[in-house]
């Protein structure tokens, strides 16, 4: 096995590893009932961070482009999500909570996913700056269609408005209600199914940059032109890797939506899309493990430090400059190399002992 | 618009090479590997590259030279379809690339490096050989994600490959290095094996001896006629260096402000008027 | 004449937009950044001219010269401090800081100014209107179409008579030739930047006095679509930001009353994408080429 391999097959287990370390101690601590009743409703949202940051990471760290509409994938999620779990139960009366969940995360992301496609066909012709602008304009877009949208069921039947209640036939239960957004949602998200999401985004997105076509997906974010001399077609793989985010973020927005008992879109404003890029800014363009750490750790804080709620978005625009000019700035990138080299020998010095365990962090 | 290629065959030929030509397969009644009819390109009115004409036989080494700006990166640009050219065309192994991409023209069979190296930075040696072996080694997306077998057969394949390649300017040590943090003269040579990765026909050399030492030179000077005998490929590359381009170039083509002015061995090129002023003119200036 | 009150609105929000827009071309063109914080400037503007109006008793004169000022200096401080560290990065990088100066530029207003909508001084250029036949045009309208031509002529002769104007066209063109010719391209970035921003406070004021609730968000959807004006003129082109400012706003107020409210930003935003599709380089923009 060459060292490279070696280094990835660690980092991979240690990104496991901590995952699946961190959900059974969180279970055994439920169970115990050792757990305050906020962080526990913490737990869901928190895995749908988790993978809105992954995901995003796939299209920031690995491909290359700025997505300012990741909120945007994930509100289709969320009100997917609620129409067919609110669907299955009125028209089939499918009572078990969790194939309703996992079929309702399974239409969010598939619909994310068509959304992806037809977004991406225009979006990834473009690039740059010009890219980031109208990724931002599609997540408006959606958002101020959404708000118009009124979806009711009757009689086993979906009935669409669109703009006008009005045209919905009289006596359907609301489902999706304009302005006020999902209505009536029974909550049904389970922390062991976030867990489970987890799993699978981490297969999806790890195990993708690993293979061929996610390094064709890294070598159009090194250099298009080069990428191309070599026969790789540079949309096409933008496109995996921007579709691929795009269905990750609708199930994670199945799984947030139906952990409560209303959507509404000002839930998946251009704001939510920002905190989706800090969570990523602060773990590492291209750093899977870093952006489960940091989107765990910016989920908690608020809620666990009252002062940190007030400041928050303060604390995160100051983040997101200070990173972007250490990472970036030749001057200061070489001072932060030369403060992190002792470290990295001792890491170097330790790989020995560290290489056996998992559960290192 | 492109204006469609004439029927005719190009009268201004490379081929039949020089006398000291030792693969006997380049011949005339073979279809070359590459040949332009009239190729040129206009930005803003301005023809950077005007009338261009050139035929390279199956194993041929051609060099193309002129003085700065003479429009020889813009060559390879056309022939690599980075630009569409404004009339005239380009034949790969008798096909026109007419209305083709980038990556329809490397599936073709063309490969190049570039004059300001484009590696891929973040991405080991390695692995930018693998991006080089994309279309010859594959597996689909779903097999890469699900890990099926097939997956790791053909990433043992590829790894091997990539090996093999690197043997060639014996980089095999740098494997798991960067390749943003390799040497200058190391990255140069890292483009070539990535371009031949791609399992050219045809490899497009922009200035493969910049920055090295005389030494690296002649080293690499082998290394090209190494290639070329072991791949049984073309190669066209541009060169500022005429010691190499004059050792191992056995067709010469000049290019000044946009126009071939002279084409021929490295002696009739030595020998020709035209050439000797577009160089001391450009010595005056400088 | 509803039709003429929609055109007239929305020639006035677009100049309002073609005057926005100025700073991101400018900037744009220049820079070869994409100042996502511009919209905030604009914020920061308004509220410093709603302060001199309300709370110091400055008369408006003077209130939009403090502005001016103000955002000017806030202008070059974020070139200084967060984009000048960054010249040679990559445009992800750079774009990522500018969203974060948004947000910085945001929350400090909200820190300082609060949450709650301010109302701004109506009486202030919006007092009068003038009655032409059955129209009613206010003040605030009119002045605003003037002072957009105003601009407009006047930065066209800055940037082709004056020696800092000729710099900067040529700093646009390309940054190495110009610095090996003498220009002081770190200078000529800092003079956009102080141009762009102190337009930026007049285009606060101009929207305030037209929309006057103002609020630590008030800039960021104006700044957004002020860039698609931009875009759909060309970036870095000066009329084209004035021609593509003025569509957008009628397109904007047309969409509203003839389509949807609700979907005005849809509207906005879907032209940008068909733009950007059809002609990316926009209406009076030069096609851009990448060096191989």
């Amino acid at each position: 096995m060459t060292k490279a391999k070696r280094k990835r097959l660690i980092y991979n287990l240690v990104t496991f590893g901590l995952v699946i370390v961190a959900f059974i101690i969180l279970e055994n601590m439920i169970s115990a009932k050792a757990i305050s009743r906020s962080l526990k409703g913490q737990l869901v949202p928190i895995c749908a961070w988790i993978i809105m940051a992954v995901s995003l990471n796939l299209v920031i760290g690995f491909s290359g482009e700025l997505s300012l509409g990741h909120a945007g994938f994930m509100s289709i999620g969320a009100y997917t999500g609620a129409v067919v779990s609110g669907w299955l139960l009125s028209a089939f009366d499918m009572q078990d909570p969790l194939l309703r969940l996992v079929l309702a995360i399974l239409a969010g992301g598939i619909l994310a996913g068509i959304f992806g496609v037809l977004i991406g066909i225009p979006v990834l012709r473009l690039r740059g700056d010009y890219l980031a602008i109208v990724t931002l304009a599609f997540g408006e877009i959606i958002r101020n269609l959404v708000n118009v949208l009124y979806i009711g069921t009757a009689n086993g039947k979906l009935h669409f408005a669109f703009l006008n209640k009005e045209k919905l036939p009289a006596g359907v239960t609301m489902l999706v209600d304009g302005a006020k957004g999902a209505v009536k949602i029974k909550p049904i998200s389970t922390f062991e199914v976030g867990f489970v999401l987890i799993l699978i985004t981490l297969i999806v997105v790890l195990n993708l940059v690993n293979s061929r076509a996610g390094r064709a997906i890294q070598a159009t974010r090194d250099n298009r032109i080069a990428a191309e001399s070599m026969g790789v077609s540079v949309t096409k793989y933008k496109m995996m890797a921007f579709v691929t985010a795009a269905v990750l973020a609708g199930m994670a927005g199945a799984l947030y939506g139906l952990n409560s008992s209303t959507v509404v879109p000002t839930q998946f404003t251009f704001n939510q899309s920002i905190n989706v890029l800090v969570f990523v800014v602060l773990g590492g363009l291209g750093n899977v493990l870093g952006s489960i750490i940091s989107a765990t750790f910016l989920t908690i804080l608020p809620e666990v430090l009252r002062e940190f709620a007030d400041y928050r978005m303060l604390v995160y625009a100051v983040v997101l400059i200070l990173v972007m000019i250490f990472t970036n700035n030749p001057t200061t990138r070489a001072f932060v190399n030369r403060l992190a080299s002792p470290a990295k020998k001792l890491v170097r010095k330790n790989r020995g002992e560290t290489a056996g365990g998992g559960d290192v962090k | 618009m492109t204006q469609k290629p004439k029927k005719h065959r190009s009268d201004t030929k490379m081929v039949p090479v020089p006398s000291h030509s030792i693969i006997p397969e380049r011949d005339v009644d073979e279809i070359p590997v590459m040949e332009t009819r009239h190729l040129g390109i206009e930005f803003g009115g301005l023809k950077a590259v005007d009338d261009f004409n050139l035929t390279i036989g199956k194993t041929e080494i051609a060099g193309l030279i002129g003085p700065n700006g003479a429009g020889k990166t813009t060559v390879f640009n056309l022939l690599t379809k980075v630009y569409e050219p404004t009339t005239g065309a380009v034949l790969i192994n008798g096909q026109d690339l007419h209305g083709m991409s980038i990556v329809q023209a490397s599936r073709l069979g063309i490969a190049r490096t570039f004059q300001n190296i484009r590696l891929f930075d973040k991405m080991t040696v390695e692995e930018n050989v693998r991006i080089g072996l994309h279309n010859q080694i594959r597996y689909d997306m779903f097999t890469g994600i699900l890990r099926l077998p097939r997956y790791w057969k053909q990433e043992k394949r590829q790894h091997e490959r990539a090996m093999e390649l690197l043997d060639i300017f014996g980089m095999q040590d740098l494997a798991d290095e960067t390749a943003g943090s390799l040497p200058y003269g190391a990255q140069r040579r890292l483009e070539i094996v990535r371009a031949l990765a791609t399992d050219p026909k045809l490899l497009l050399l922009d200035e493969p001896a910049a920055g090295m030492n005389p030494h690296e030179t002649e080293e690499l000077m082998e290394n090209i006629a190494k290639i070329r005998d072991q791949f049984q490929i073309a190669i066209l590359l541009i060169e500022h260096d005429m010691s190499l381009v004059m050792g191992v170039c056995e067709g010469i083509c000049v290019l000044n402000f946009g126009k071939v002015i002279a084409k021929g061995t490295a002696d009739e090129i030595q020998a020709n008027p035209a050439v000797i002023e577009a160089y001391l003119g450009k010595k005056k200036e400088g | 004449m509803i039709f003429l009150d929609h055109l007239i609105n929305g020639l006035s929000l677009g100049s309002i937009y073609a005057i926005i827009a100025l700073g991101y071309t400018m900037v744009y063109g220049i820079a070869k950044m994409l100042n996502f914080a511009h919209g905030d400037v604009i914020m920061v503007g308004a509220y410093i001219a709603f302060c001199g109006l309300q709370y110091w008793g400055f008369p408006p004169v003077l209130a939009i010269l403090v502005a001016m000022v103000a955002c000017t200096i806030l202008g070059i401080t974020i070139e200084g401090l967060a984009y000048r560290p960054l010249r040679q990065a990559a445009s992800l990088a750079v774009l990522i800081t500018a969203i974060g100066v948004s947000y910085l530029l945001q929350n400090i207003a909200l820190m300082i100014w609060g949450a709650n909508p301010k109302s701004f001084p109506t009486t202030f250029i919006n007092g009068s209107s003038i009655r032409l036949g059955q129209l009613n045009i206010s003040t605030a309208t009119i002045i605003t179409i003037l002072a957009n031509v105003v601009i407009m002529v006047g930065l066209t002769l800055f940037t082709s008579k004056t020696k800092l104007g000729k710099a900067m066209r040529c700093v646009s063109e390309d940054r190495g030739a110009a610095e090996l010719m003498g220009i002081n391209v770190n200078r000529t970035i800092s003079l956009t930047f102080a141009i762009g921003s102190a337009l930026a406070a007049i285009a606060g004021i101009l929207l305030c006095s037209s929309y006057p609730i103002l609020q630590p968000t008030t800039g960021s959807m104006p700044g957004i679509k002020a860039f698609t004006a931009a875009v759909f003129g060309g970036i870095g082109s000066i009329p084209g930001a004035m021609l593509g400012g003025i569509l957008l706003g009628v397109i904007e107020i047309f969409g509203k009353a003839y389509i949807s409210t609700e979907l005005g930003d849809a509207i906005v935003f879907a032209v940008l994408i068909i733009v950007l599709l059809v002609k990316p380089a926009g209406l009076l923009g030069k096609p851009m080429r990448e060096k191989v």
